[in-house]
């Protein structure tokens, strides 16, 4: 048979070592970034709104903080946000997909359709009463257990954990349908027959199999929950000044276009960094879905 | 058929029941209260607030109370806007919300179904990514950048269309494509992969054989299959559109529902939180109602009722 069966094309193969490239620049700008500048690029000063210049490289926001280190510090929380709420939506989303697809029946439709029943649940809205009902719990819970220095990071604390307990369900989704059909192969019923128990072919011989599809769709989970803090800090109930995240960032931007006077560069500036990082993740998680899973591979 | 439709019907309620009472008890645990102001309100004040809208007594005997009211088609006051009625609050903004919402609505199922399949079936490369990339930036800009922006290019610089507000058909134009954006860039990728898988198959060989047109391949044979993924997620979208979208409304200054989804969340305004529940829920289960009806429509292989 000829190469080309139909007039039509497969799938291409997304690219890899770019966008892991972009990746690793805007981490360690993150990191770096606000160590080597100047502290004081961050403080309150009387240069409110002025435009991009050699000073100030993306110009500067209503209290004068220069936004180029503002949009670094922004990216230091975004990115951490982001990884954070990942692994844990990992965590939750592997475990609960891991537990369906072996268990099967009953249970796994049981589970299953709590999955579609949250599914069906707009996410901001979750998002907004598990937010709003654990703040205080972890508030009260700090500032009774003598761990006062922390309040300040209970914000974010919060936003980590409940991202990640909204964006598992896909995960479970593909890792449930990943066990299903390992399930079936003659591996697993041979380990089976030689007495492994259960938690051992869980262990040896589901998890190494699926973990690249799981790291995959990781990859995917990070600009996603980026893109919902951003959500969150335009509501309000997101990151907190004196901090940022581009989210905190952009919702300022956003404000500050009026007819009058357009501080465009608050709203550019924020919205480039977090256009290409996250155009770089989702890129990253093409190409590795296109070279990992084995149902794409042609 | 019409026993299908008549059980659905009949789930809707145990689907309504289950997300009432949800809301409901949920709101109830939920830490502060809906008369929790800054200052703390005298007891007999707050008192009297919450006989008047009935959240005194025994929890049991509120919701008991509360569900006897839902029956007579009663929402109850909202907690926050005092004096209005749920019902009458929603009878204002959903009109609003759904007219913008069915635009960006039809605007995100053709856009992204026509692109979607542009990408597929392109025979050059580069339309395929050019359309996919774009759709990525739709998909990772949030859509109060996108509106902003769309503002700052075609109401600032070019003077084109007015910046927001509600009334003339002109001022719908920016807020139904911002609403419709990452809908529209999703549905693309939708299409597009699962047009691909379909592209490969047996029956699209046949009709590239026949001889019939590529357009007409993928138009009438390829996407007549290649559109059931969408499909199924039209039912949730159109809930979602037509119920209104807080960023875009805030962004536009559109009186729509949007915002009651969330403010009410913030507000601990139970019974407007449990009112636009109700509507989102109804409209969830209606349209997937619709859509199972489409899919037998489209592919007369899956069978829905025996």
């Amino acid at each position: 048979m000829s190469e080309d069966r139909t007039r039509f094309r497969g799938l291409p193969r997304a690219p890899i070592w770019g966008p892991a490239a972009v990746i690793a620049a805007m981490t360690l700008l993150a990191v770096l970034g606000p160590a080597l500048l100047p502290a004081q690029l961050g403080d309150v000063s009387r240069d409110s709104f002025l435009p991009p210049g050699p000073g100030h490289w993306f110009g500067t926001d209503l209290n004068g903080r220069d936004l180029f280190y503002r949009v670094l510090l922004g990216a230091q929380i975004s990115l951490l946000v982001g990884a954070a709420g990942a692994a844990i939506s990992f965590g939750v989303g592997v475990t609960y997909g891991l537990v369906a697809g072996y268990a099967g029946g009953t249970l796994d439709s049981a589970l299953m359709r709590i999955v579609d029943v949250l599914y069906a649940i707009p996410r901001l809205i979750f998002l907004l009463v598990l937010v709003s009902t654990l703040d205080p719990l972890l508030r009260r819970l700090l500032e009774t257990s003598g761990l006062r220095a922390w309040i300040g990071y209970s914000k974010i604390m919060i936003l980590v954990l409940c991202l990640g307990l909204t964006e598992w369900l896909t995960m479970a989704r593909i890792v449930r349908g990943q066990v299903l059909s390992l399930k079936a192969h003659p591996f697993v019923t041979a380990a089976r027959a030689l007495g492994q128990t259960h938690a051992g072919i869980i262990f040896n011989h589901l998890l190494p199999n699926l973990l690249g599809i799981a790291i995959v769709y990781l990859t995917l989970t990070i600009p996603a929950v980026i893109l919902d803090e951003s959500f969150l800090s335009f509501l309000g109930v997101g990151v907190q000044a004196p901090l940022a995240s581009w989210g905190l960032l952009l919702s300022d931007g956003a404000q500050a276009i009026n007819p009058i006077k357009g501080y465009w560069w608050l709203l550019i500036f924020p919205a480039l960094a977090m256009a290409v990082t996250l155009l770089a993740l989702n890129f990253l998680g093409d190409g590795l879905r296109d070279s990992l899973d084995p149902r794409r591979r042609r | 058929m019409v026993r299908f439709v008549f059980g659905r019907a009949l789930s809707l309620f145990g689907v309504l029941f289950c997300v009432v009472t949800a809301t409901f008890f949920l709101v109830h645990l939920m830490p502060g209260g809906p008369f929790d102001r800054e200052r703390k309100l005298p007891e007999q004040v707050e008192a009297q607030l919450r006989a008047k809208y009935r959240l005194d007594g025994p929890i049991l005997a509120q919701y008991a109370n509360y569900l006897g009211d839902l029956m007579h088609g009663d929402l109850r006051l909202s907690t926050k806007y005092r004096n209005r009625s749920v019902n009458e609050i929603l009878a204002d903004a959903l009109p609003v919300s759904a007219t913008l919402g069915g635009i960006a609505f039809a605007l995100a199922v053709t856009a992204g179904v026509t692109f979607g399949s542009l990408a597929a079936a392109a025979r050059q490369p580069w339309v395929d990514r050019a359309v996919m990339l774009l759709a990525l930036v739709a998909i990772c800009l949030p859509s109060f950048v996108i509106g902003p922006l769309l503002i700052l290019l075609l109401s600032f610089t070019i003077p084109l269309l007015p910046v927001g507000g509600w009334g003339d058909a002109r001022s719908l134009i920016l807020p139904s494509i911002t609403l419709a954006a990452p809908y529209a860039a999703y549905i693309a990728r939708l299409t597009r992969a699962s047009m691909l898988e379909v592209l490969g198959q047996d029956f699209v060989r046949t009709a590239c054989a026949k001889g019939l047109s590529n357009f007409r391949v993928v138009c009438r044979h390829a996407l007549r299959v290649g559109i059931l993924p969408v499909v199924s997620y039209l039912g949730p979208l159109a809930a979602n559109l037509l119920t209104g979208s807080i960023v875009v409304e805030s962004i536009f200054s559109i009186p729509g529902a949007g915002g009651f989804f969330v403010n009410s969340v913030l507000n601990r305004d139970g019974f407007l939180l449990a009112g636009v529940v109700i509507v989102y829920c109804t409209l969830l289960v209606i349209f997937n109602l619709v859509v199972d009806l489409l899919y037998g429509l489209l592919d007369p292989r899956i069978v829905l009722y025996e």
